[in-house]
């Protein structure tokens, strides 16, 4: 059942709880990004993605694939792994703990529902995306292949190698989205590398590419209509998502300053104020 | 002293490619990757029989691991096939984090392996490949030493269920095992038995070794000469078991030092039988350009030299 604009915003406010409850418990972690990518990561795990998280297996057979290739990101990852019900909610709190199965970047060594590759090295998980696609496609299968990279991420050489792969060879059941939220760990992404315009790259590419505001949930549900709709073209789809580092919490929104760093506690007090509390309840 | 004949010279790749191409007829799970090496890599015929399982990547070959790590995600063994130096150096990273890492059923086909390349020179030529390899965890490393064991090689790497990395050579050499052997993987093969010095070789060096063997029976040495096909999981037992009966060890490769078979075999002797060691190997040294065998006798790594080599470790008994 498709949730309502409503509902996932209500959903992205608690993965949201989720994210700066997490890091602050692992005193590491990424925050910034994870909240950047919260609202259009809710509406793909809730809306978007055809996957039945009990019978998870890693082939991915007759399902939707997702890679998050900007593997940092694992805050926002597994709260939504476990908020659609792929392991306990109460799991969150073992994350970069010794021993856990949530390790600081995803894993598919301890058995972790939900994770199709390990990612964290960055610029690499595009390929392997591209390859479930290209395995997908000679099965006859019909899912889609989703993907997650970052604006800084694109800096790597491998990300372009793939997107030459995925035209050259008409994926288009590969969905890659980016969240551009212009902010790396050095800076912002214009003062670190000359990426320069993400829409005029990837369109030189040869990808569709469709632009949306990552914060709108009507925005995100018409770029994933539009970029679904692009099947039987013979090209894959690159949804470019506007976004803010830090989105949600005034003193995080918008710098780079929150990639990698953790809110002190009375830091997670106001934010976890200024957020709110949901029915959904933290872990 | 068991004799072998060389049936007819042929490169180790083409052995591959005929490996491919039966492991590709028995079972369809099979696919082959390449970064704009197709023919060198001897994939052609692969190619035509399996046109949809053949893969071209063009010159990018850190996307050809990524996307051979996606495709056996969903089920399929992909064989990723280029020269030794750019699946290995170059990719490093890709296969460790993607393919060993990321567990998955993954084949890295390594051509034009060490220094018999040739006349391409030091930037094509590796002589490192094999201390990258090891060094992965979960890793199995396998280096045939003729056509026909390559072919038999190739077909085990398929059926094994987890990454392999696979190495073999671009020269015709010669062409000595039993076509109908197959290959199993983590056994040291003895070729020769004898009871004064063992031979440890890989790949391109079997022969050599045999080589040397012959000449030194004729100066009343008896040399075992062991065909270790399976660098790592290295055959430790067969290592100790030779090694305590002759008491002297070589190790030839065509690799440098470090990180190389020789190491290998010194870390399992060090623990379980210290033997006196000689090494026949590269040494530290990048290659050049030149033919095949004149390289392989500049850099010392030909039968002579192991000959010699012998001879050091015997008299350190």
């Amino acid at each position: 059942m498709a949730k309502t604009n409503e509902e996932l915003k209500i959903i992205s406010t608690q993965v949201r709880r989720d994210i700066l409850r997490m890091v602050c418990m692992a005193k590491s972690g990424h925050p910034g990004g994870s909240m950047s990518s919260a609202d259009f990561l809710t509406a793909l795990y809730f809306n978007q993605m055809k996957h039945t998280p009990k019978d998870w297996t890693r082939d991915g057979k007759g399902q939707d694939v997702f890679i998050i290739s900007a593997g940092h990101l694992t805050p926002v990852y597994y709260s939504l792994l476990a908020r659609t019900g792929y392991f306990p909610v109460e799991e969150l709190a073992s994350f970069r703990q010794m021993g856990t199965r949530l390790q600081g970047h995803p894993s598919v060594r301890k058995g972790l529902p939900g994770i199709f590759q390990a990612s964290g090295s960055l610029g690499q998980g595009l390929s392997a995306a591209t390859g479930v696609a290209l395995g997908k496609k000679l099965d006859k299968e019909d899912n889609f292949v989703f993907c997650l990279c970052g604006d800084g991420e694109s800096e790597e050489g491998q990300i372009w190698e793939a997107g030459m792969f995925a035209v050259y060879h008409h994926l288009d059941n590969l969905i890659a989205m980016t969240d551009w939220n212009g902010q790396q760990i050095d800076g912002p992404v214009d003062s670190v590398s000359g990426i320069g315009d993400l829409a005029e790259k990837w369109e030189a590419f040869g990808w569709k590419v469709i632009t949306a505001d990552g914060h709108d949930f009507e925005s995100i549900a018409k770029a994933f209509e539009l970029a679904k709709a692009n099947k039987g073209s013979g090209i894959p789809v690159m949804i470019l998502f506007r976004s803010e580092m830090g989105h949600g919490v005034d003193f995080m929104a918008g710098t780079h300053k929150w990639h990698g760093s953790v809110p002190k506690p009375e830091q997670l007090e106001d934010a976890l104020k200024q957020l709110g509390e949901t029915p959904l309840g933290d872990f | 002293m068991k004799k072998y004949t060389d049936t007819g010279k042929k490169d180790t790749r083409s052995g591959f490619g005929a490996g491919l191409l039966e492991a590709g007829k028995a079972n369809p799970r099979v696919v082959a990757l390449t970064a704009d090496l197709k023919g060198s890599l001897k994939m052609d015929a692969f190619a035509a029989e399996f046109p949809e399982r053949f893969i071209q990547c063009g010159i990018a070959e850190a996307n050809m691991v990524g996307a051979a790590a996606g495709l056996a995600i969903t089920g399929k063994i992909p064989f990723v096939g280029s020269f030794a130096e750019f699946v290995t150096g170059r990719v490093y990273d890709q296969i460790r984090q993607e393919v060993c890492y990321g567990c998955t059923n993954v084949k890295i086909a390594s051509s034009h392996a060490g220094i018999t390349l040739g006349e391409d020179g030091a930037t094509h030529q590796t002589m490192e490949d094999i201390a990258l390899m090891r060094a992965l965890p979960g890793m199995v490393v396998l280096n045939p030493c003729d056509y026909n064991q390559t072919v038999q090689a190739t077909k085990a790497a398929a059926e094994y269920d987890g990454p392999v990395y696979l190495r073999f050579g671009r020269p015709s050499v010669p062409n000595f095992t039993n076509a109908e052997e197959p290959f199993v993987i983590g056994k040291a093969i003895i070729m020769n038995e004898g009871a004064d010095v063992t031979i440890f070789a890989t790949g391109h060096t079997v022969w050599e070794a045999l080589l040397a063997a012959e000449a030194l029976e004729a100066e009343g040495i008896q040399a075992e000469v062991v065909d270790i096909a399976t660098i790592k999981p290295l055959d430790d037992k067969a290592v100790i078991a030779s090694a305590k009966k002759t008491g002297a060890v070589v190790v030839a490769e065509e690799h440098n030092l470090a990180g190389g078979l020789g190491e290998a075999i010194s870390g399992v002797l060090a623990g379980g039988c210290p033997t006196p060691v000689e090494f026949v190997n590269g040494q530290d040294r990048f290659g050049q350009s030149g033919t095949p065998s004149a390289l392989m006798a500049a850099y010392g790594i030909d039968a002579p030299h192991i000959a010699e080599a012998t001879k050091k470790a015997i008299a350190r008994k």
